[in-house]
């Protein structure tokens, strides 16, 4: 079965103090440490136990700057025969269709029996892209995959739903997933598999070489257009508990105690 | 100019979210609201029967290929008709239905889309949406193109649903589907019920990735057995398979309404928040100061909470003598 799967690099933003760059729509990504999207590096696990399995081939894309190629390099590291990176000068500000359309033109004429996304990019939150990239490559789609097998040529998967659902659908091939988390334990990378992984190839590609006109991805890009980027709004505004550890928790257990009526 | 509301329905139940997006299509005021109820054959007369106030017309569209919501039915036959008359605004919900049509809908149309929004705004620039990146840390202003059709997908959650039953007589609609989709629906399945009920717990100590590692989940262990609460968790701790997905608090895993929640090593991302905003009191513990979850506690912490965790375990047993 050949597979690709689609990947991106984005910054950890969990206990990172998220700074606005001048132009009000940006974040200084400067300081920011970046790492695989959480979501892919299941997809990417998926696909590659789907090579392991069906002893085919596994295609990586990512779209994005020369420092995003570290996901690149793991998905080498995990299975991938081949990483296919795109950029170009006009990216920075590309909104999630465009990202879709430039990532259908990487695959170009190529063919895949399963293309594998995640669910969502945890920086931006869109989750469109995967759906996007299934109408443009003209296959059908599921999305929020949590359990994916194969049945002689198709793929059963469920979907999860809200609140303890699932749903159970059957996708002809070639088809495309997009990846919810914990749908298996993705594998440990080491530095050294890394390194390893450095003599197979990754090809660079620009928006020339995949025959896109640039208007086309500049009005998809215009589609929707971050506008600013501002704080959010305060909402219950806690009341801090402040101290050394010993003081807080005294005062935590006073409220407890108080507001909480435990204790 | 006209607003679609997509009426989610989930095994021949409507979803309470419809409701909100009544809501939020009426105060738009960017027209006379539709709400387009979409399933297989004898799967949209109940899920309509149950839509709420507000509304101006009511489509059923019906066809063997929708069976079961199926997203890539429900967008192509949404495709068809919305090329034909044009809503200005097609709503839904950021649910996992939404996630699964919605974008596609706009790549068929060509149309912009916004997704998991917070509030939408009609002003001379046409659409402007609102919605957080970086999980919640950040608030965006999105604009839409402008272009005879926009998808939003609203959040769950974020607005009150409008009540009432709507009293507009349904008309059904030829559904325009192609036969064969490529995607099947094969059942709904739902999650055995787990040994422990998190959703019955006064007290609930509940540990998220913060945690780091699996060894160290007896420092909230503690914390709960000296509280007598019961011990419960974010996602990605089910995930990296470190407590069962019975104890998960969030919309894939149980809503809770506990009157204590302790929140140790959590973010704060809606899918988990909403869940759980409703507890009486809700303390957090966060190392970053800028971390949402404090945006939803009514008490909050900024510190290690391995530094924290084990002085309140502590103070609590000394509480209780
Ligand atoms: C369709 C869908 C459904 C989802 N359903 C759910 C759901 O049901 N439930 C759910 O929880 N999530 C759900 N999620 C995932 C959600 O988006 C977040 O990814 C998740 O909630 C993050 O969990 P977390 O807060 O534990 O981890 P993180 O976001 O990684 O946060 C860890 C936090 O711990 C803090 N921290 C780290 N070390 C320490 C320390 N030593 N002391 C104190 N604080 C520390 C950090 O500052 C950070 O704030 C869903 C996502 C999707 C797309
Ligand atoms: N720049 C990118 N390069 C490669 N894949 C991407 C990129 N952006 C998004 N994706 C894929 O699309 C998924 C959903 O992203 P999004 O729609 O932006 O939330 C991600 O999990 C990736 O699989």
């Amino acid at each position: 079965m050949n597979l690709a799967v689609f990947v991106k690099h984005v910054p950890d933003a969990a206990e990172a103090d998220l700074r606005i760059g001048p132009d009000g729509r940006s974040v200084r990504a400067e300081d920011l440490p970046f790492q695989m999207n959480e979501w892919d590096r299941f997809a990417l696990e998926e696909a590659a136990r789907l090579k392991e399995a069906t002893g085919g081939s596994l295609t990586a894309f990512l779209i994005g700057p020369g420092e995003h190629e570290d996901s690149l390099r793991r998905c080498l590291a995990v299975g991938a025969d081949r990483a296919v990176r795109v950029w170009d000068e006009s990216f920075p500000t590309l909104g999630p269709a465009a990202v879709a359309r430039a990532l259908a033109a990487a695959v170009g004429e190529e063919r895949f029996d399963l293309y594998l996304c995640g669910a969502q990019a945890a920086d931006d939150g869109y989750a469109v892209v995967g759906p996007t990239l299934a109408v443009l490559l003209g296959v059908p789609w599921a999305a929020l995959v949590c359990r994916l097998e194969l049945q002689d040529g198709r793929i059963v998967c469920d979907r999860e739903l809200e609140a303890g659902w699932f749903e159970r659908v059957e996708l002809a091939l070639p088809a495309l997933v997009t990846v919810q988390t914990g749908i298996n334990e993705p594998r440990y990378v080491s530095i050294l598999g890394i390194r390893k992984a450095r003599s197979k190839p990754l090809e660079v590609r620009g928006l020339a070489d995949l025959g896109v006109d640039p208007d086309e991805i500049g009005r998809l890009g215009a589609l929707t257009r971050l506008e600013a980027l501002e704080p959010p709004p305060p909402g219950r505004e806690a009341e801090m508990l402040e101290g050394s550890p010993a003081e807080v928790a005294r005062k935590a257990v006073a409220v407890l105690r108080e507001k909480g009526g435990v204790l | 100019m006209s607003v679609w509301v997509i009426a989610e329905h989930r095994n021949g139940e409507l979803r309470e979210v419809t409701g909100e997006l009544v809501a939020v299509a009426r105060a738009l005021g960017a027209g006379p609201v539709t709400a387009v109820v979409l399933g297989g054959p004898g799967e949209t007369e109940a899920p309509a029967a149950g839509l709420p106030a507000g509304i101006d017309r009511v489509v059923r569209v019906e066809h063997e290929s929708l069976a079961g919501f199926n997203g890539v039915a429900v967008a192509a036959a949404l495709e068809r008709v919305a090329a034909r008359e044009r809503p200005a605004v097609v709503l839904g919900a950021h649910s996992a239905a939404g996630m699964d049509w919605a974008s596609a809908l706009a790549a068929g149309l060509g149309a912009p889309v916004a997704t998991d929004v917070l509030s939408l705004h009609r002003d001379d620039g046409g659409f402007l949406a609102v919605r957080t990146v970086y999980a919640g840390k950040l608030q965006a202003r999105v604009r839409l193109a402008q272009a005879p059709t926009v998808v939003v997908t609203l959040r769950p959650g974020a607005t009150e649903a409008a009540a009432g039953s709507a009293e507009v007589p349904a008309e059904t609609e030829a559904a325009e589907v192609p036969a064969e989709v490529g995607r099947r629906f094969v059942e709904w399945i739902q999650e055995a019920a787990g040994e422990v009920d998190i959703t019955q717990a006064d007290v609930l100590v509940s540990v998220g990735r913060g945690i780091g590692d699996p060894e160290d989940l007896d420092v909230a262990r503690d914390l709960a057995e000296a509280l007598g609460a019961t011990l419960s968790c974010s996602r990605p701790v089910v995930d990296l398979g470190w407590l069962p997905k019975e104890r998960q608090v969030g919309i894939s895993g149980k809503t809770v309404k506990p009157k204590v929640y302790i929140a140790l090593g959590i973010s704060g991302a809606f899918q988990h928040v909403t869940a759980m905003k409703d507890a009486g009191l809700i303390l957090a513990v966060n190392k970053d100061p800028k971390a949402p979850i404090f945006r939803v506690s009514h008490y909050g912490i900024v510190g290690d909470l391995f530094k924290v965790v084990p002085e309140l375990t502590k103070a609590v047993r000394e509480a209780k003598g």
